[in-house]
């Protein structure tokens, strides 16, 4: 199985060993993100506790004193959100974890700290809505929430682990390319995954590839928060550097002024959209199997891939031709990716734990060239592989 | 490839079993494991239960469709999944809390007094270590010498010792009772 996991950074460091938790563990998901943010060199978090992701939480907040962290219980998820975006214009690498509802919460700080170019890491361990739902089980209902959520254009990047291993290692993947592309990044992973037990593998910390925060070393009177050119992204400073400098949510030039014109918005918003667009090549990662000679192609994410692989499996065995592709990052989406599949299938099926949301984003690329069948669920429990099976042999039909 | 459900009340150590069991299979056996649990209120005294998928290739699917071995430590985790244990699985229940019925032919039963055991030994905390003595001789599904390396870290280290030996009280009953059982086919 080809593995499209690895993704190259020009510049890093090893990871700090302090908090490298290096060896085999026997360890749920939620664990393995609060591991992964540590070793990340992340020391901040402030939090709010909601099922099914406050064990990452209680995890930091635990390994906070060996490691010279510092964990904060805020009063509610809005709070704990706005902290974490203050404490990376403090300096610190942050990541929190949240839910369903308090991700909801989270949304208007998710739009300052895009219009701030913020690097940090959000983990939504999803959960059964709408409202409080089934705060205990499963689902992938916030696919669209991530992309959409806050109001106004923006980009940002999401990534979906498929099991605790992986919840630690994109977790690391998350901290290099929010500092790379000064974006939040965020894990959508849930329930399933986030308290599922499974090997996970810690390797020594100088095999942990560490993007650093790319930090402003000239004169300080040229010092310049933000770079509006769609591709690369301004350096940044801390406070109590003595660079005196400002930064708003409003509409603002290079100083971090505000500059309220729409021709100063149209700028800004252009470089929060084309820094994530123009890079999309560099940030997509995608695992496929079989795609070459399939007439039917299995799209899926997360825990829903894992299931789809054993539908898969049982396809092939009665003889159809089914390939995979796992989407690791669904946001930027795999845009090009997906209109080559089309081209050269018959029908792509979507697995996902919701009413039907990246399936809008398969039909839109797929436009038409191929059938797209939809295996959702309202959540609350994963994927019966029969579904799927019953999907695949629908669309394999002449 | 094994599906196994552990089952009982919460404060019994259930999940403990499951982490116990799947951590043994998954760092010292070489092997794969998943381990999933209930969630909520039930797992603070209600109906407790947790899963493990152990296998020699990857776990693709985490959750029992048709567990081979059931252990219930309550008479309502009993009622609640006996029902779903596969046809010739098998049933470990706790003697004196759990009372098997009779049609309860189509699976292999086992009943071990596992709390009466662990009081012997001084605390009925342990009940579930021998449990899972009982388990690993009765199934083979994971070494012993895995098993006993997983302990420490997932048992308080001040009774490690005391778990060993609550381990090694349920897997000599464990070996006992399929000694017994095979000379009785032979």
């Amino acid at each position: 199985m080809k593995d499209g996991r690895v993704v190259e950074f020009p510049k890093t460091v090893p990871a700090d060993p302090k908090g490298v938790l290096t060896g085999r563990h026997f360890m749920d998901g939620d664990h393995a993100l609060a591991e992964g943010a540590l070793a990340a060199g992340c020391r901040f978090f402030a939090g709010y506790p909601i099922t099914p992701s406050t064990e990452t939480a209680e995890r930091f907040a635990e390994r906070c004193p060996e490691v010279g962290g510092l964990f904060i219980q805020m009063e509610d998820e809005i709070a704990s959100i706005t902290a974490n975006v203050g404490a990376v214009w403090g300096g610190q690498k942050v990541m929190t974890v949240t839910s369903g509802p308090g991700f909801s919460l989270m949304m208007e700080t998710f739009g300052l700290a895009c219009m701030m170019e913020t690097p940090m890491v959000v983990a939504n361990v999803q959960r059964t809505g709408p409202s409080t739902g089934l705060p205990t089980l499963t689902a992938q209902q916030d696919m669209m929430q991530v992309r959409w959520g806050s109001h106004g254009d923006y980009r940002i990047i999401a990534l979906v682990p498929d099991s605790p291993q992986e919840c630690f290692d994109l977790v690391i993947d998350a901290f290099n390319l929010s500092e790379t592309y000064r974006v939040p990044v965020f894990i959508m992973t849930d329930e399933t995954v986030g308290h599922m037990h499974e090997k996970v593998v810690i390797p020594p910390a100088e095999d942990i590839r560490i993007v650093e925060r790319n930090w402003y070393t000239g004169p300080k009177e040229n010092y310049r928060p933000y770079d509006f050119n769609g591709r690369t992204i301004a350096p940044m400073v801390k406070a109590g550097d003595g660079y005196r400098f400002h930064t708003t949510g409003l509409t603002h030039n290079e100083r971090g002024y505000p500059a309220l014109t729409p021709e100063m918005n149209k700028r800004v918003v252009t470089h929060l959209v084309e820094k994530i667009a123009s890079n999309a090549d560099k940030i997509i990662r995608t695992e496929e199997d079989g795609l070459n000679d399939a007439d039917v192609v299995v799209v899926s994410y997360g825990i829903s891939s894992r299931i789809a692989i054993r539908a898969i499996q049982q396809a092939r065995m009665s003889g159809i031709k089914v390939g995979m592709l796992r989407l690791i990052t669904v946001w930027p989406f795999c845009e090009t990716k997906i209109r080559d599949v089309a081209h050269a299938v018959r029908a792509i099926v979507v697995a996902e734990l919701n009413y039907g949301q990246v399936i809008l984003e398969v039909e839109r690329c797929a436009a038409g060239r191929c059938r797209v069948i939809g295996v959702n669920s309202c959540g609350g429990a994963v994927h019966d592989p029969e579904e799927i099976l019953a999907a695949i042999k629908e669309g394999a039909k002449r | 490839m094994w599906e196994i459900k552990f089952s009982g009340f919460g404060g019994q150590g259930i999940v403990r079993c499951a982490l116990i069991t799947g951590a043994a299979v998954a760092l010292h056996d070489d092997r794969f494991a998943t381990m999933t649990q209930s969630f909520g209120p039930e797992a603070r005294g209600g109906a407790c239960q947790s899963q493990l998928i152990i296998s020699d290739r990857r776990v693709l699917y985490p959750y029992c469709t048709a567990p081979g071995v059931l252990i219930a430590l309550s008479q309502e985790a009993y009622d609640t999944y006996e029902p779903g244990l596969s046809d010739g699985g098998v049933l470990i229940i706790e003697q004196d809390l759990v009372k098997a019925k009779v049609e309860a032919k189509r699976v292999v039963l086992h009943s071990i007094p596992a709390t009466r055991f662990a009081e012997e030994l001084g605390n009925r905390l342990f009940a579930n270590l021998v449990v899972l003595g009982f388990f690993t001789a009765v199934t083979a599904a994971v070494s012993p010498e895995a098993m006993k390396k997983a302990l420490p870290g997932l048992v308080p280290d001040r009774f490690l010792a005391a778990n060993i030996e609550a381990f090694d009280k349920g897997y000599q009953h464990g070996a006992d009772t399929a000694s017994r059982k095979a000379g009785a086919v032979h």
